[in-house]
């Protein structure tokens, strides 16, 4: 079978993938990573194997593409003279409403990743596998894992 | 179960831009990088909508969505043609404006580039034969066949025609069965008769 058009991936896949960025990068700089994951999927999805799980396929450069917005924040951050005495929330201004995402962005990437894509995506632990690169029951433990560090700081 | 956590993380964040202006802002780069192989677009006629597809190179294809689905149609394109295929409305802006003034009685003759890219073996001669037939006339199945190069190929000329890719600017209606009848059209005979009237062919 041959590959959908990729105006058919937009169309399916542009929401789910900009909830998952608004969530996992902020909503600050959701959109360059929204143009970056779409136009990096345009550029190599001729090469992509038909049968593949488009979806899947999206989220994992999306998922990368969130991870390169952080490490370039981190190496963008003004070094301080003084060490603060407890680490500053991750989330800060860029968070997106109230607590709930701010808690988010503070879990740690995979779990982050997991409990987005599980919940705000609606991708089945198998795809999630896909995404991070594990096996599904590491999928699940990830989501767990977020879930119940989320119940204990959000109620 | 109602857990109100779970809840706010389906509804997911709120956010400033809309998908739609992502969108569009995603479209705009891809066509700059050169990313978009193949843009398609709908237009409307007075024999129901159209889909109309370009290359850099020219007009692919235009499909009749009252005989065949929008779907499909783009489906082939990626098929055959590469998979990089977006709406980019903008990109065929041209070709709108030609076949709006053509449905009007307003253009005789399209300026318009094509791509032939769909178009292969035998049907090549016979398309670019029928592409030089002029506005208002007509040939027969027979005398594009044998203008192409194979007189006795008459059916093979009716098959190259009723496959063309790129209707009305490559205007196969022009070509009709001896004694003047309409013969077939992939728009319908119906379609292909109004066609002829609009030109003043004295047929149909």
């Amino acid at each position: 079978m041959a590959l959908p058009p990729f105006q058919a991936l937009i169309d399916t896949h542009a929401e789910p993938v900009r909830r998952f960025l608004v969530a996992t990068a902020g909503p600050g700089a959701a959109d360059d990573c929204f143009q970056e994951t779409f136009i990096a999927a345009l550029r190599a999805y001729p090469r992509l194997r038909s049968g593949s799980n488009v979806r899947a396929w999206l989220f994992t450069i999306a998922r990368r593409k969130a991870i390169d917005h952080h490490r370039a924040r981190r190496r963008r951050a003004i070094p301080v003279a003084e060490v603060p005495d407890r680490p500053a929330p991750l989330a800060g201004p860029e968070s997106p409403d109230g607590d709930l995402w701010a808690a988010v962005e503070a879990l740690p990437e995979k779990q982050r990743a997991a409990v987005v894509l599980r919940f705000t995506c609606d991708l089945s632990h198998r795809e999630i596998g896909n995404v991070l690169d594990c096996s599904d029951a590491a999928a699940r433990r990830s989501v767990h894992e977020g879930i119940k560090r989320l119940r204990e700081v959000w109620t | 179960m109602n857990d109100r956590l779970e809840t706010e993380l389906r509804r997911g964040p709120d956010a400033d831009v809309g998908v739609g202006e992502a969108a569009s802002r995603l479209l705009d780069r891809a066509l700059d990088e050169g990313l978009v192989s193949v843009a398609y677009a709908r237009t409307d006629s007075p024999f129901g909508d159209l889909l109309v597809a370009a290359t850099p190179r020219g007009i692919v294809r235009i499909g009749f969505l009252h005989t065949e689905t929008e779907e499909s149609v783009v489906g082939q394109l990626a098929e055959r043609l590469s998979p990089r295929v977006l709406h980019a409305p903008a990109r065929l802006d041209d070709a709108r404006r030609e076949l709006d003034e053509y449905f009007d009685g307003r253009r005789k003759r399209f300026q318009l580039r094509t791509d032939r890219a769909l178009i292969h073996g035998f049907a090549r001669a016979v398309l670019a034969r029928t592409a030089r037939i002029p506005y208002g006339s007509y040939l027969t199945y027979g005398e594009v066949a044998a203008e192409a190069g194979s007189p006795r190929a008459h059916r093979a000329a009716g098959n190259a025609l009723a496959h063309n890719p790129i209707p009305i600017v490559i205007p196969c209606h022009r070509v009709l069965r001896s004694g003047g009848l309409i013969g077939n059209y992939g728009g319908g005979p119906e379609m292909k008769a109004a066609l002829l009237r609009l030109e003043g062919a004295g047929v149909g």
